[in-house]
């Protein structure tokens, strides 16, 4: 059952992507660690949590292209799910800092004894536990999928409609997570971390363990995800996509199907948030921003939707592109950005990967077979 | 009300639906017996379709009973429940999966578990494989097997739809107008795939095309302003006078 499941994934496409993230976490690391700094081919610290970080944006956008691609669902609040994951992974980075912290308290964290705390608010409990943490890290954004999806896919609201209420979602986020009284840093989120699974995080050992976690993350999602659109579930997601209301005549539960995709996107954008935080080092709530959640359908958009690789060449072409842009002229990004999405729309609309992989199909063109049709055969 | 819906496989009694005070169907009655074969004819906005709509819970009525195989009442479920209970539908318009290939349209409208860890973890077996083949066989499309639904021509499209039916297999097929659009030839090809099917399935069919519903030779239903005008043979029906003065006559 799970063995063919794996092996359906394994398609040609999967095996290069897998095969290529594989290598990077690798052979980075080994590029960063092991060659002295002058080294033509030597990978400097700043590039690699850089680079770390971009693929973590590619998880999040596979994630959407996921429901977005496959089963239509536009979701604008990917970033409230990124973020979850990002909180959780940053109240566990909190906790490890113990006494450390500023104002030496072992148990609160520096912003609680600030807001004169005397106790460590409950849902706060077991982050001190990396396995704690790393189970709410995907739980937190599923339960929230769930309840949210159960709700909208039940009643039916789709298209803009839907697009529209996640927006509201990650919005209300951004404004709770914002409030003090919620405990979780207010406007300054979480920060000052010191060390991860009692390793510190700033070294050069651990942000290049960084970079490999997120590229072997990034592969194994990309196998759950080539697993589920090459199943048969796959092919009932783009049966909802194109004809939602013909699945149902045939006996499909279109809520339970979008269900599942959500949870499960959710999910992998959770733990996306998760192994960005380390890597950027912060984790505030700003990451809900509604904006935020519009760029990752843009990264999705430009390398292809419906593709699984598009997304993450889209998410690491247009952040190298940012990283690059903002350094030269920063207030004009935001510009540069709405152009390309305009673009893209207007002359690739199936994104890079679509257009190239239109371009090799087309190729070798084998000579049309001969069809009788049905109306020259019932004709006879 | 159960009472008189025993033994038959499709009860409609008092049924009325209204659009913003337009009574598309009004007080609607209509008993299909198991394995019967069933066409219903009627002018454009007879409410034919609207009919159809309300058997697979695409809407709800206002009021009367809509009973299946003698006690589900159709009224309480979703189109889902309704499509596993065993009704299954073509639509006027060709309605598949235009991004898929023929075959996997067949292999999602195929009778096996729906839920999402059943298709998930799906692997066609040799079975399945053969129950593709036969309806690829039945409604001519092996050659287009692997072709996406979205490049067949209407006809095949109706075809596509009608083998996906067969896919399904259910109880009753409700088939609205199947051979609009078609050429002689498809038409009279169509007739025999209905016939076919009919064999060991019970049928309504909904079509404007006398010829056709002439060849199917079943027991004709004629709406007409969302109720029943006639019902009986073809011959029978024609000769009515109010049928003659609303529809035929025309
Ligand atoms: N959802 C709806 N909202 C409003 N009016 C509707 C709706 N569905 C059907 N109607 C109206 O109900 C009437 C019956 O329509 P229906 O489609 O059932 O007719 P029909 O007998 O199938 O006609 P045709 O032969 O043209 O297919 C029409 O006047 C139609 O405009
Ligand atoms: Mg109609």
């Amino acid at each position: 059952m799970i063995t063919s499941f794996v092996f359906k994934a394994l398609d040609r496409r999967a095996i290069w992507v897998i095969a290529v993230l594989v290598g990077l976490a690798v052979l980075v690391p080994l590029l960063n660690l092991a060659l002295p700094a002058g080294h033509p081919l030597h990978v400097p610290n700043y590039a690699i949590s850089l680079m770390g970080k971009y693929l973590t944006y590619a998880l999040l956008a596979l994630a959407l292209d996921l429901v977005w691609g496959y089963c239509g669902i536009l979701s604008l609040g990917h970033g409230a799910f990124f973020a979850l994951g990002g909180y959780a992974m940053g109240m566990y980075l909190m906790r490890q800092i113990g006494a450390r912290g500023v104002y030496g308290d072992p148990v609160l964290p520096d912003f609680m004894v600030f807001l004169n705390w005397q106790e460590l608010p409950w849902f706060w409990y077991g982050f001190d536990q990396f396995w704690f943490a790393a189970i709410m890290i995907v739980l937190v954004p599923g339960a929230l999928a769930f309840v949210f999806g159960w709700f909208a896919f039940r009643s039916r609201v789709t298209g803009v409609y839907l697009s529209i209420i996640t927006q509201a979602m990650t919005y209300a986020l951004l404004l709770a997570f914002f409030r003090n009284e919620m405990g979780f840093g207010g406007n300054n989120g979480l920060t000052d971390f010191k060390d991860i699974l009692g390793y510190a995080i700033q070294a050069d050992t651990t942000r290049a363990a960084l970079f490999s976690a997120s590229a072997l993350a990034l592969a194994a999602a990309f196998l759950i995800c080539s697993g589920i659109v090459r199943s048969k579930f796959g092919k009932v997601l783009v049966a909802v996509r194109d004809a939602e209301s013909r699945s149902r005549f045939f006996g499909y539960r279109v809520e339970n199907v979008k269900l599942f995709v959500f949870v499960v996107s959710a999910m992998m954008a959770g733990v996306a948030g998760a192994l960005y935080v380390p890597q950027v080092g912060i984790i505030n709530p700003g990451e809900f921003a509604p904006a935020n959640s519009i760029e990752v359908v843009i990264w999705t958009a430009v390398g292809g939707r419906g593709t699984l690789v598009g997304p993450i060449v889209g998410a690491v072409l247009v952040n190298a592109g940012k990283s690059v842009f903002t350094a030269a002229f920063p207030e004009f990004w935001l510009f540069a950005l709405g152009a390309l999405f305009v673009a893209v729309t207007l002359f690739l609309p199936k994104g890079i990967v679509g257009a190239l992989s239109g371009l090799a199909t087309r190729r070798p063109r084998r000579p049309a077979p001969v069809i009788r049709d049905a109306a020259g055969e019932a004709a006879e | 009300m159960t009472k008189t819906a025993k033994g038959s496989l499709l009860y409609l009694d008092g049924v009325s639906v209204a659009f913003d005070g337009f009574k598309a169907i009004n007080n609607l009655s209509l008993v299909l017996e198991p394995g019967e074969m069933r066409a219903i004819i009627g002018p454009n906005g007879a409410g034919k379709t609207t009919m159809m709509d309300i058997v697979t819970g695409k809407t709800r009525p206002d009021t009367g009973d809509v009973i299946f195989d003698g006690e589900v009442d159709l009224t309480r479920h979703d189109e889902t429940d309704i499509a596993a209970l065993g009704i299954g539908r073509k639509f006027q318009k060709p309605t598949v999966f235009e991004s898929h290939t023929v075959e996997d349209n067949l292999e999602l409208a195929l009778d096996r578990r729906r839920g999402v860890f059943a298709t998930l973890f799906y692997d066609q077996t040799q079975k399945d494989r053969e129950a593709i083949d036969r309806i690829l066989e039945t409604t001519r499309l092996t050659a287009r097997r692997h072709e996406r639904a979205a490049n067949l021509s209407h006809g095949q499209k109706q075809w596509l739809e009608i083998g996906m039916l067969l896919a399904q297999n259910p109880k009753l097929l409700l088939v609205d107008e199947p051979v609009a659009g078609m050429t002689d030839a498809e038409t009279e090809e169509t007739a025999r795939l209905l016939r076919e099917i009919a064999q060991n399935h019970s049928v309504v069919v909904v079509e404007h095309d006398m010829g056709f519903v002439r060849e199917l030779d079943v027991k004709v239903t004629v709406l007409a302003e969302g109720s029943v005008l006639a019902e009986g043979s073809l011959d029978h029906v024609s000769n009515d006078s109010k049928v003659i003065e609303n529809y035929l006559g025309r």
